[in-house]
């Protein structure tokens, strides 16, 4: 029996390959039935091409900076210049990559197959989500060309209301980007609510659903107050309101209260939905049940829930008062539980199981290490008087690097391989797939290890200058990034290569028993064509192994 | 014509094959219900404005945000429905408000203690943009 | 697994029901918790800008009371009325597309528009005479300085401050207007005691208060204007013929956007105008 079979009448445990069968991906051709799509799959789809751009353009930004900071002193770049690669960097990186990043691209598309629905709840603002995140991601790029700011992307007042650069340009982007958030996050939390099969209770949900719906409460809670924030910096700049300005009787510190309310509920939008990810993936790679279900869904409920308690803990140093200090203190060491129970339960998980150490399994283990030792350096950095050393250090930025990259970025990648076959029909090669995971892990390391140890001998952040005694870190440093992009050149060729060339997939390839892979890959336009299913998402037990398919099917099909 | 349920079924919905396909349940309030809620909002607009009249010392912001919340609460209840929905919907309207005052709450907690570290008068002179 | 049933293709004999879901009921109760959702956004939208009333009050107190009384308390009552009429007559809108009569709901959607109409032109009113006072936030606070019996004539031409500050200076604090003699736009009825014509006792920073007024009210009119919009869109529709069948979510929609303005004017009437 060949693999390749003919275009099938619909049956949804057949392996529907993408040549033969019509799919979303090939239903209405043109550009311009893309743009003015309302199917989910292809939203996620242009979300995803969107954001690799945005990681493409923040990537370069990050390795001019690794450049600059090659030799102490003046490199490619001048102090101003420098001032605004960094801000541009993060900006890119932080709000039109990660934020939505695996909800937009991956999320949209996998939402509502997971859950057995045809679209999410609103396809036409899901569109309009897309179309928001494009106008904030031009607004960025203006501001880009014509003078970005140099205010780094926390923009600070008094700085960022008396700077010279182009602020309102780029806070005007993040303001409208904030919009595509919520729009986002509005859909999924209804698209749960709403939309789930009668049969999938709460506790019968993926625990990707999970994660997407605690990052939605956050999109839609924190993101206003990112909005008002921004507001308030135009229109100061702009019209000299004095709310901020000191010397007009306002208040800076109060300007970051209003900032860090929004951006470190921000940070637990970047890792809430990795973490979904690394659950997805975990269970079927062990071939055992995940372990610890409950806790880690109430654990995505609780991360959301303390997210919004311990935003001061950014302003230890900046003149917050020391009773805040120290409640937020307390409460920061307490948002470290439910992150730490996540990862127990994925370790018990595995005990025991049959791994399969596949490209998005080597992914999910390098979040494991990774993300324990960014969330362990966390835990310093919420300390007050070890704070007092680290703040404003590359320790700081190591502990972030850690967490956003080798957390949120690897899961990413794990997600993007592991759904690759799901969304575009097509296998990719393991060999390189394995290759690339492992140098993004070295060159990762490589890169941002030395930058704890510099963090903690005193190289302060965002410095353009520095001693000559932290020339070696800065060295090992800039030398990791490069493998780090070398990394994802690779990946990228691999993965574009497979479009064209790769093995067609099977409907389901890992043998996982979520509702997304009982239809064919890629899937039809309506998503399925009957009605499906859902049962346990973690037990395997009825699904077997069709080496004709290269794939699993369910025991009871025939071949 | 009083409180009633109506079915504002879509006409048409012949040959759906789901039971649940047509027919929407929905409350309809009552013009008595509508227009008594705009009479104690009135009233409640009337008490406020008296209400300065009266020296409450630091009692009249409380006051005053007494009978706006009681004023809100109207709106909000008969209004805007959320007597007569799903309670989930009032959740997610009290979620949102407790927010709010988790975020002010802080913000005063925090900008009151460090008060008395502020040196007076002192703080540069900020060139505006050129 | 086994094959399950052909879903059937029953959506399209059902108006109003999008394909996606399973009955109206599913998508009327979507609609409404994805409304709910939005308001919850312009909540703490609004939120922040309470935070910042909360701080700056707490902290300058004397900046409030000083500087509220030149906010006309008579139009801002009178515009509370004009918020609470127009939430009766959406309220009542949302009543009638539910009985399927098209005529009262244009009318009423024509009624809550006129109010909203009201609101905007009392808002000028008050915007015009806070500009012709000087009455504008940080910089911009230069009072128009008179005796407080001599009201400045209306054809007049805005006299600039004697002390205005000149372009670049910085926001050095001793050129901003001293405290001097009392200046123009308190609102009618507004006596001065003795305690004020004292120079000494007008406080530092008065212009915080408008900065906060200003940002306040501008953004809450700027929500009305999207208000009318969406009720300027909904008499369209109206009008077009739609809602006569029952189907009146668009409508029930609109009305919790709108009551949301309300709510907000309610905190926003005491917080600024009613300062004892």
């Amino acid at each position: 029996m060949t693999a390749h079979q003919p275009a099938p009448a619909p049956h949804p445990g057949a392996s529907l390959h993408g040549g033969g069968a019509v799919n979303y991906l090939n239903a209405a051709p043109g550009l311009r039935s893309w743009l003015t799509t309302l199917d989910h799959k292809r939203i996620g789809i242009m979300y995803l091409i969107s954001i690799l751009a945005s990681f493409l353009l923040g990537g370069v930004f990050a390795m001019l900076i690794r450049t600059e900071l090659l030799t102490p002193g003046r490199t490619i770049m001048s102090a101003q210049q420098y001032n605004q690669m960094f801000t541009l960097h993060g900006a890119i990186m932080i709000f039109l990559f990660i934020v939505p990043g695996i909800p937009a691209a991956l999320g949209n598309f996998v939402l509502p197959l997971m859950l057995g629905a045809k679209d999410v709840a609103f396809p036409r603002l899901n569109l309009a989500s897309w179309y928001f995140w494009l106008a904030g991601a031009l607004c960025l790029l203006f501001s880009l060309l014509f003078g970005a700011a140099d205010t780094g992307w926390t923009f600070y007042t008094p700085y960022s209301t008396t700077t010279n650069t182009h602020v309102v340009a780029t806070t005007l982007g993040v303001f409208i980007l904030g919009f595509s958030s919520v729009f986002t996050g509005l859909n999924f939390i209804v698209t749960i609510h709403k939309l789930r099969p009668k049969s999938m209770t709460w506790f019968r949900m993926p625990l990707m659903v999970w994660a997407l719906y605690a990052t939605a409460i956050i999109q839609v809670l924190a993101t206003p107050v990112l909005a008002v924030t921004l507001l308030l910096l135009i229109v100061e700049r702009t019209m000299g309101v004095g709310i901020f300005d000191p010397a007009l009787g306002g208040d800076p510190v109060l300007f970051q209260h209003f900032f860090w309310f929004y951006s470190h509920p921000a940070v637990y939008i970047m890792i809430l939905p990795a973490m979904g990810v690394i659950s997805e993936i975990i269970s079927p790679f062990s071939r055992k049940h995940i372990f610890g279900y409950k806790a880690i869904a109430y654990s995505s409920v609780a991360i959301a829930g303390l997210s919004f308690l311990v935003w001061g803990h950014h302003m230890f140093t900046s003149g917050q008062s020391p009773l805040a200090n120290m409640i937020f203190s307390a409460l920061t060491f307490a948002v470290a539980i439910p992150s730490a129970v996540k990862v127990f339960n994925w370790l018990a998980t595995m005990y025991k199981g049959s791994l399969r150490l596949d490209t998005p399994m080597l992914y999910v283990l390098s979040f494991l290490f990774l993300f324990g030792i960014g969330g362990l350096t966390g835990l310093f950095l919420g300390s007050l008087a070890t704070d007092i050393h680290l703040h404003d250090t590359y320790f700081v930025v190591a502990h972030f690097h850690y967490v956003m990259v080798g957390g949120t970025l690897i899961a990413f990648l794990a997600g993007l391989h592991y759904w690759w076959p799901k969304m575009f029909g097509r296998m990719y090669s393991e060999k390189w797939g394995r290759i690339s995971a492992l140098l993004v892990f070295v060159g990762f390391n490589l890169t941002f290890f030395p930058q704890f140890v510099m963090g903690s001998q005193g190289m302060p952040r965002r410095y353009y200058n520095y001693l000559e005694r932290y020339r070696v870190y800065h060295e090992m440093s800039t030398a990791g990034a490069y493998l780090m992009a070398i990394a994802f050149m690779i990946i990228a060729v691999y993965l574009a290569h497979s479009l064209v060339k790769g093995r067609l997939a099977p409907a389901n390839p890992w043998g996982s028993a979520t509702l997304e892979w009982e239809t064919g890959s890629p899937p039809p336009v309506e998503n399925f064509l009957g009605e499906p299913q859902p049962g346990d998402p973690y037990d395997f037990s009825a699904l077997v192994y069709d080496p004709a398919l290269q794939g699993y099917r369910d025991a009871k099909e025939q071949a | 014509m009083s409180d009633t349920h109506a079915a504002a079924a879509a006409p048409g919905s012949a040959g759906a094959g789901h039971a649940e396909s047509t027919g929407l349940q929905v409350h309809i309030v009552s013009p008595r219900v509508l227009l008594g809620v705009w009479g104690a909002l009135l009233l409640g607009t009337a008490l406020t404005y008296a209400a300065t009249w009266i020296d409450l010392g630091a009692g009249n912001l409380w006051l005053a945000m007494a009978i706006a919340t009681a004023k809100a609460v109207c709106v909000a209840l008969f209004f805007m429905h959320l007597k007569w929905d799903r309670p989930f919907l009032g959740f997610v309207f009290l979620i949102a408000i407790l927010c709010v005052f988790l975020f002010v709450g802080i913000a005063l907690l925090d900008t009151q203690a460090y008060r008395p570290d502020l040196i007076p008068d002192y703080a540069p002179g900020i060139t505006p943009p050129g | 697994m086994t094959r399950a049933p052909e879903r059937p293709a029953a959506h399209d004999h059902v108006p109003h029901l999008a394909h996606h879901f399973r009955s109206l009921q599913q998508q009327y109760d979507a609609a409404k918790l994805g409304m709910w959702l939005f308001l919850v956004t312009e909540i703490l939208l609004f939120g922040g800008l309470f935070c910042a009333y909360a701080v700056y009050r707490s902290s300058h107190p004397e900046v409030f009371v000083y500087a509220h009384r030149f906010l006309d308390k008579t139009l801002g009552g009178l515009n509370t009325v004009i918020l609470i009429c127009s939430s009766l007559t959406m309220a009542w809108a949302v009543r009638a597309a539910q009985l399927r009569n098209r005529r009262q709901l244009a009318l009423l959607l024509a009624a809550t528009f006129i109010c909203a109409c009201g609101f905007l032109g009392i808002k000028t009113v008050e915007y015009h005479a806070k500009w012709k006072h000087g009455l504008l936030w940080g910089q911009r606070y230069q009072p128009v300085e008179h005796t407080a019996d001599q009201a400045p004539a209306d054809n007049a031409p805005l006299a600039p401050a004697p002390t205005a500050v000149p372009p670049g200076a910085g926001a050095d604090r001793s050129l901003l207007p001293a405290p001097g003699k009392a200046p123009a736009g308190l609102a009618a009825g507004e006596a001065l005691t003795a305690r004020s014509h004292d120079p000494g006792n007008v406080p530092r920073n008065v212009h915080l208060f408008f900065g906060i007024y200003f940002v306040m009210t501008g953004l809450h009119g700027l929500h009305v204007i999207a208000g009318m919009v969406l009720i300027g869109w909904l008499f369209v529709r109206t009008l077009r013929g739609e809602f006569g069948d029952g189907y009146f979510t668009p409508v029930d929609l609109g009305g919790l956007y709108w009551h949301l303005v309300d709510l907000i004017w309610i905190f926003l009437f005491p917080l600024l105008y009613l300062i004892h």
